[in-house]
């Protein structure tokens, strides 16, 4: 049974005698290719990435990247194991600390797999050659008629067998096979085991009995417990703080002040005051019994409603053209039939189900601190935990946990800042726990958007002009102050690279000051740009009076290649090689076909039913998704059934790709159903479940069927794409049923409740 | 203040403030921590436990309401319901993340303890208290579906009405 162990016992384990631990050093993911492979004995912990073995023949793995229900730990071990030619019972996940030695370890843009595969399997097939070699070399036989399996070697004319415990002391006196010679003996994909197959998860035994350790659970001795009360608005501060009353709560050890945030946000801790105390609960109502006066600074002026009208009035206005093909004006000019559309995406709050939280303990002469957080980016925290309190990076020791939900949240470490800085300040160990309301109100919000859409249809009713137009608030906003302008960065989430056959196509973009902090949420930009672009093509095929489905296969056109780079867009595609992962826009039609297939796409329906479909590429993988909905005579919308398709290239675990998939496009649904957060006067309104509102076990879909596409191209992301098409696909559903058409989400504000508007327009900013 | 308390079959007093949930007696005093935090306000249902064996949001379960009583855990939950909730789970690898599951878990063990095979609306109904912001909603069904036939309809019955006569 896999288990997580301290990684010094891990070393000190190693060091003993008979075992055998090969490091990987692994280079910026640009040359993920080429793995630079060196053996490391005696604790020596200078390579990045170890698989070591045992002399009792386990196997220790060490996982660099963020387990937070995608299951890294899985994906890595299942395919180190295939090379290895593992029993994959003997193989343990030591989960590794944050350093700049294990390379890029930043758990979010749904590149985990992506960028580690190959090598991976190189550092895998390596130590299998180097284990056959020790056990030719000790029965004196020739190392070709040797083969490896479950864990022993084998010499097939002899019947001899050993185990790799056995002949790990040998194997460490092997020389490292050149990558050429590794490359060569790698599985073949017909002969895999464990790579594409459905091994069970190695978290989930835990997870059903209790066990398991996320942020939220460490537990050092000594501890004591903080919650902060933080300035309602970015930038604002502290007036006057009252702190008599908590002082008088039972448990409360101190308040502590925590510094003045100054631009640029980035992730530094907001302020405020932290309260001390022996027990959470303590804490809690130490927070609540302060007296707090705030100064509310620049962002006092922020209210989504008349911010609305801002994305609006500029998105009417002609913005900066970030990619062009022929010319979008006179095809407009010209075109038989003219479509306009305006949409909007609210704020929305990663509402991870475990709030941030972070433990910090510092040594005792003061000049280093060790942190344990649940962290997608945990070199990110080392280096925001050192600039907060002016240490040396070195001084600072990331210790990653399970992560209880990430979502692009846990890529921001300002929370472990705060525990740092808390407990230094009251000289002991520190649990700093973000609440509910503080998740909510304090977050990196998904931005805030606007977008205009003009087609131009023939006399045919086939689309020859497509302008899209985006404004929102940037993520640079965060790094940089002031910073207004869409980077190339997000426009290449779904808005620079649609892959649309049409004659004239044009992109541009507004600029529009941020007054929250910006984050990324899952699949980021592709959240609106898939809403906008997808729910476009469906309304372009209304006014064509085609079906949906076969108009945006139109749209989509023949199998080839697309290049935003030759039409003017800086585009680096997730940052994988074109010549890899080009935008195939065969793929994409694939998935649209299967999903059509799978959900019966043109049967008859009943009446108030209706079916709507969209597709999308992100992070270099192929996802379309059918949506039935059924809406009543009253307007309540139920949602009977979900296709989704898949195309992730090389997938490693079948099963868990298409959890991802179920997960990540109810999380989509989720967010165009409910999702909304909104400020007033700059503080966020919404506090608590259910006023900000999630999906919920009647909601979802009572029947959901997806599947993963089979295919050998390399492996493309799987966590993120799911996502941007079930926004869409729900919208063009409900168009379907009746007519309505949703361009401003969430579907269900809280007026709106759980129905729809019977007829007219619903909102202000709705129009074309 | 000193209240007694039985969890997983051990007994307990501790000296806390007896309007302190049972969330943060397990947590903080206990070191029970498979039982999670998600909201405080009884809406997400993350630290769901049985007291007395039906299922109770443990962040608005003030310890003084709890004297003498039995508070099972994910730590702690046994019997044939649990252990079909635990190996359908694990068969369909129903947690992502699995923060919100030892909830989830707990709410569907009750579930079935009450109604031996239940509907899809029984479903509904006693698992909407439960968030899971991962959305594994489609495999929670299925398990329960399937933990319902694995224990067997007849099996089921005897031990639901135990159950209810224990009560
Ligand atoms: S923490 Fe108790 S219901 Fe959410
Ligand atoms: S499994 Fe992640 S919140 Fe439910």
């Amino acid at each position: 049974m896999p288990v997580t162990m301290q990684r010094r016992a891990f070393l000190a384990g190693l060091a003993a005698g008979g075992s055998f631990v090969l490091g990987l050093t692994l280079g910026a993911d640009a040359d993920a290719a080429s793995p630079s492979l060196t053996k490391v004995r005696g604790g020596d912990a200078t390579p990045s990435l170890f698989i070591g073995i045992t002399a009792a023949g386990t196997i220790e793995l060490t996982c660099h990247r963020s387990e937070m229900g995608q299951q890294i730990w899985n994906a890595i071990a299942q395919i180190l194991a295939e090379e290895l030619a593992a029993d994959w019972d003997r193989i343990e996940i030591i989960q590794a600390e944050g350093h700049p030695r294990y390379g890029d370890q930043n758990t979010d843009g749904s590149r985990s797999v992506r960028n580690n595969f190959h090598r991976l399997r190189v550092a895998g097939a390596a130590m299998r050659l180097m284990l056959i070699r020790a056990a030719a070399k000790q029965w004196k036989v020739g190392a070709k008629g040797c083969r490896a399996e479950l864990g022993e070697v084998i010499h097939d004319a002899s019947g001899r067998r050993l185990g790799y415990g056995e002949l790990a002391a040998g194997a460490a006196e092997q020389p490292i096979p050149s990558l050429k010679q590794s490359e060569a003996a790698l599985v073949p994909r017909d002969q895999w085991r464990y790579i594409g197959a459905p091994v069970p998860s190695l978290t989930v035994p835990k997870i059903v009995r209790g066990q398991g350790t996320f942020g939220v659970d460490v537990r050092v001795p000594g501890m004591l417990y903080a919650v902060v009360a933080r300035p309602p608005q970015v930038l604002g501060r502290l007036r006057s703080c009252d702190d008599a009353a908590s002082k008088q709560i039972p448990g409360v050890v101190a308040s502590v002040e925590l510094p003045v945030l100054e631009p640029p946000v980035r992730f530094k801790p907001l302020g405020g005051v932290a309260i001390v105390a022996r027990d959470t609960w303590a804490a809690i109502r130490g927070r609540a019994a302060l007296e707090l006066e705030w100064e509310p600074g620049e962002n006092a002026d922020y209210n989504s409603k008349a911010y609305a009208e801002l994305l609006f009035e500029q998105v009417r206005e002609p913005g900066e053209v970030r990619r062009k093909r022929g010319d979008v004006d006179a095809a407009l000019a010209g075109a038989a039939t003219r479509i306009t559309a305006e949409y909007y995406v609210p704020h929305l709050a990663h509402s991870v189900m475990e709030p941030p939280a972070a433990t910090a303990r510092w040594s005792e002469s003061g000049d280093a601190v060790e942190c344990w957080a649940a962290v997608q980016s945990p070199q990110s925290a080392r280096s925001a935990v050192a600039a907060s309190c002016g240490l040396p990076e070195d001084k600072v020791t990331i210790h990653v946990t399970w992560l209880g939900g990430g979502f692009g949240r846990k890529a921001k470490p300002d929370f472990v800042v705060e525990a740092a800085l808390v407990a230094r300040a009251v000289g002991a160990p520190v649990k700093l726990m973000w609440t509910r309301e503080d998740e909510l109100q304090h977050g990196y919000y998904h931005t805030v958007s606007a977008q205009r859409l003009e087609g131009g249809l023939d006399q045919q009713g086939r689309c020859v002009a497509f302008l899209h137009r985006t404004v929102f608030p940037p993520i640079g906003s965060t790094f940089t102050a002031g910073a207004s302008k869409p980077a190339w960065g997000e426009l290449r989430l779904g808005a620079s690279d649609t892959p649309f056959d049409v004659p004239n196509l044009q992109l541009e973009s507004g600029e529009v000051p941020a007054k929250v902090r910006i984050g990324w949420l899952r699949s980021v930009a592709n959240i609106y740009h898939a809403f906008a672009v997808q729910s476009f093509a469906a309304e372009l095929a209304a006014a064509a009076g085609r079906d949906q489905k076969d108009y945006l296969l139109e749209l989509i056109g023949p199998p080839r290649t697309i290049d935003p780079n030759t039409e003017g867009a800086e585009y680096d595609n997730y940052g994988s090689p074109m010549s890899d992962y080009p935008i195939d826009a065969g793929r994409l039609a694939h998935v649209v076909e299967l999903a059509a297939d799978m959900a019966g796409w043109g049967r008859t329906l009943p009446a108030g039913h209706g079916l709507g479909i969209a597709a999308h590429r992100s992070f270099v993988s192929y996802v379309a998704t059918v949506i039935e909905v059924a809406v009543d005579d009253q307007g309540t919308l139920a949602i009977p059934g979900v296709w989704s398709v898949m195309d992730a290239g090389t997938v490693v675990n079948v099963n868990h790709a298409a959890s991802q998939l179920e997960g990540g496009t109810l999380f989509g649904l989720s967010n165009a159903l409910y999702g909304e957060i909104t400020a007033k006067d700059g503080a966020i309104e919404q506090d608590n479940f259910p006023r900000w509102r999630v999906m919920r076990m009647p909601e979802a879909p009572r029947h959901m069927e997806v599947k993963i596409v089979a295919s050998n191209a390399p492996p493309g992301g799987v966590g993120e794409p799911p996502t941007p098409p079930a926004a869409p696909a729900l919208a063009n559903a409900i168009f379907a049923a009746t007519g309505q058409r949703i361009r401003r989400l969430p579907v269900f504000d809280t007026s709106r409740r759980d129905r729809l508007a019977v007829a007219g327009s619903r909102h202000e900013g709705d129009e074309g | 203040m000193s209240v007694k308390l039985r969890v997983n079959g051990q007994a307990h007093e501790l000296e806390v403030d007896p309007e302190t949930p049972l969330l943060w007696v397990l947590r903080d005093h206990l070191g029970l921590s498979g039982t999670k935090y998600g909201c405080g306000v009884a809406q997400c249902g993350a630290c769901t436990v049985h007291v007395d064996g039906a299922p109770r949001r443990a962040c608005v379960a003030p310890i003084g309401s709890l004297a003498g009583r039995q508070v099972t855990t994910i730590e702690g939950a046994s019997g044939p319901h649990a252990e079909a909730v635990r190996a359908t789970w694990e068969g369909l690898d129903v947690p992502q993340c699995g923060y919100c599951q030892a909830g989830q878990v707990m709410s569907a063990i009750a579930l079935l303890e009450r109604v031996p095979t239940p509907s899809d609306q029984d479903i509904d109904h006693a698992m909407s208290g439960n968030i899971c912001r991962c959305a594994t909603y489609v495999r929670i069904r299925r398990a329960i579906h399937s933990a319902a036939a694995s224990i067997g309809g007849q099996a089921g019955q005897a031990e639901a009405s135990e159950a209810e006569e224990e009560r």
